[in-house]
């Protein structure tokens, strides 16, 4: 075997990925390698396979084809796998998802007592540090109900958070929020790509893209029309498509 | 983040307060329309045509010694007397653990309370005297000392309580049921001599205590990805809810026996409460499963991405809402059970529906039957209603509908 240059191991590699639901072919060969601290945003039209794609990287979709690598773990059927993927990277729904008969604070710490075993001081601590980072720091005793979608979308973040992961998720976090809402989401959002956490977006906030996006990919009909720097994207698209989707969404 | 833009003083006003007076509310709600003053002269006279007759043969006309002769039957059946205190003690500990519960979460509702702790009461001045008379009125003082205790101690002593109700019906059962030969003190006491309404309790409480895990496995088993657990699982719920309860109970007493080998006997108790705990079980099965069904995926998909294992997801996320979403319809099954015991009577058990009907079929209480019918419903609408109202209680405590 060949010595490789010291380089660190890309933390998603992406070969090929194909998905089906029955007959419709949602994933067509997707490739992708994310790198550890990158900021990657997926955009395109609804029903690209955007969403699909996301959520095989953690296996809430399974790919049939192909392989995928998350921090060199591969996902197969082995649920050991599974779990390991699972443990290092938090996600962010479109809905939300917080677990309604739970407060803040206990959805804030579920996962950290019961998947990592930690004792109840430590993950409260991490629970209280993590709320405040997304700014609602008074909120840990109400429930899920009680909050704006904003305030729940950031508590969702902590949520994911709070296991410390490696990578983190996003799928749509600000599709169901209200214009005045979304803002305090992005900012949340914003400060975490710039800790230096390696996310993936699907989204169609273009700001947040320019701001803090490395890179960006096009997504129709389940595969990567084009990618590249925000820059890139923005001032010089290349396929048709893209600029046609681009026009739609940033004159609406 | 926006500032919401503070409202002007003037700008803030009380919400308008309507006063009525007793005139007012009358007009409003009774007498609004001349068709209304009409219905409620009709309430009226429809309301003292039935509880004119009624409320005179209570009090006046209604020889309720049928209840008070036999009350001993009507409650434990032909339980040995001189074996009753046990179920006096049991009758204790549950006044201790039920005051203690009201004290430590249920605190206020002090009028429901006052009309739970009046029943025994009542129940002491109605009869004639005896050692019964003494156990009830020591009963009341006991729940209200208890509640007084949960006051007190508040939710520091929660663990030990449930540990406590997860204790009792067993010991319950241990000591109804006894030990050992003739001469022990806690001397076995055969299922055949429990009676009235000791039986239907038990039947109840266990029935309730069993068919509800059972029922949760079922819902389980029926969305189960395996296929044998799920069709085994529909095969049952489907093949049970098919068939009325008095056929399973039959079922139960005649071919129960036929599956088991020889040496092993089942009395007929325990086979009664096999066949209530079978039929419910496939009721709250379907139950939970309409629970469960209204769970949305993201639920799922969120429990799965932070790392819960499938048991976990559904220990902590998943079953917890789908039961509080069905709390009514499980608590009516439960309802539905408590009635239902009364169809052991039809297997010979003698239950207290069953003992009441022994009763008044003897020559000295013939004619007898409505009081005797009367006191029965009584004591089965109080019981439900008090199901009724804990169920109320627990949702509002879960806060079903807000969250």
């Amino acid at each position: 075997m060949a010595v490789e240059t010291p380089r660190a191991a890309p933390m998603i590699v992406c070969r090929d990925v194909h998905k089906w639901y029955g007959h419709f072919h949602a994933l067509r060969g997707v490739d992708m390698e994310v790198n550890k601290g990158e900021v990657i945003v997926i955009f395109g039209p609804s029903g690209s396979g955007k969403s699909t794609f996301i959520r095989t990287l953690n296996r809430l979709e399974e790919h049939q084809r192909g392989q995928i690598l998350v921090d060199g773990v591969e996902l197969s059927n082995d649920v050991r796998n599974i779990e390991r993927v699972r443990m290092e990277t938090g996600m962010v729904f479109q809905q939300f998802n917080l677990f309604p008969h739970l407060t803040v604070m206990q959805n804030v710490t579920l996962a950290p007592l019961w998947v990592r075993h930690w004792p109840k001081a430590r993950a409260e601590k991490t629970a209280v540090e993590l709320l405040a980072r997304v700014g609602i720091p008074e909120q840990a005793d109400k429930y899920p109900g009680q909050l704006s979608g904003g305030q729940q979308q950031r508590v969702a973040i902590a949520r994911a958070l709070a296991m410390q992961p490696k990578i983190m998720l996003f799928d749509e976090p600000t599709s169901a929020l209200d214009p005045e809402m979304i803002k305090e989401v992005l900012e949340s959002m914003i400060a975490l790509a710039k800790s230096g956490m390696t996310m993936l977006v699907v989204t169609h906030e273009m700001g947040f893209a320019r701001a803090v996006a490395d890179r960006m990919y096009f997504f129709d009909e389940g595969v990567i029309v084009e990618s590249g720097t925000p820059k890139e994207i923005f001032e010089a698209p290349k396929e048709a498509r893209t600029r046609l989707f681009l026009s739609q969404i940033l004159t609406h | 983040m926006i500032e919401a833009q503070a409202p002007r003083p003037q700008d803030v006003l009380p919400p308008p307060v309507e006063r009525y007076t007793i005139l007012g509310w009358m007009y409003r709600n009774l007498f609004s329309s001349w068709f209304n003053a009409l219905l409620t002269f009709a309430a009226v006279a429809l309301v003292y045509a039935i509880g004119k007759p009624l409320l005179t043969w209570t009090f006046s006309q209604a020889r309720w010694e049928v209840v008070s002769v036999n009350i001993r039957l009507l409650m434990a059946g032909q339980y040995p007397v001189a074996e009753l205190w046990r179920v006096w003690l049991c009758v204790h500990l549950l006044a201790v653990l039920g005051g203690l519960s009201w004290g430590v979460w249920v605190r206020g509702y002090r009028l429901v309370g006052l009309i739970v702790l009046a029943a025994p009461l009542g129940l002491a001045a109605a009869l004639q005297g005896g050692p019964a008379r003494i156990h009830l009125v020591a009963a009341a003082i006991v729940a209200l000392v208890a509640y007084v205790l949960g006051r007190v101690a508040g939710r520091r002593i929660q663990r030990t309580l449930i540990t406590l109700w997860i204790v009792y019906l067993p010991l319950v059962l241990l000591i109804v049921n006894g030990i050992g030969r003739e001469t022990d003190p806690l001397r076995l006491v055969s299922s055949n001599l429990w009676g009235g309404l000791l039986l239907t309790l038990l039947l109840t409480a266990v029935g309730i205590l069993v068919s509800f895990p059972l029922g949760i496995l079922l819902a389980l088993g029926r969305r189960s990805q395996l296929p044998i657990i799920r069709w085994s699982s529909i095969a049952y719920i489907e093949l049970v809810r098919g068939v009325p309860l008095v056929t399973i109970l039959f079922m139960a007493q005649i071919m129960l026996p036929l599956f088991l080998p020889a040496e092993i006997k089942i009395d007929r108790v325990v086979r009664a409460m096999v066949g209530i705990i079978l039929f419910t079980a496939a009721y709250q099965a379907e139950n939970i499963r309409g629970g469960l069904q209204a769970i949305p995926p993201g639920q799922f998909d969120a429990a799965k991405a932070i790392g819960l294992s499938g048991i976990q997801s559904m220990v902590l996320i998943i079953m917890p809402q789908a039961l509080r979403n069905v709390i009514p319809v499980l608590v009516g099954q439960f309802i539905a059970l408590y009635k239902d015991t009364s169809l052991v009577a039809i297997v010979g058990l003698l239950d207290l529906l069953g003992i009441a009907k022994s009763i008044v079929s003897q020559p000295q209480f013939i004619g007898l039957q409505r009081e005797a019918y009367l006191f029965v419903t009584l004591i089965y609408w109080f019981l439900s209603y008090f199901m009724a109202h804990l169920s109320q209680r627990l949702e509002v405590a879960l806060g079903v509908g807000e969250r």
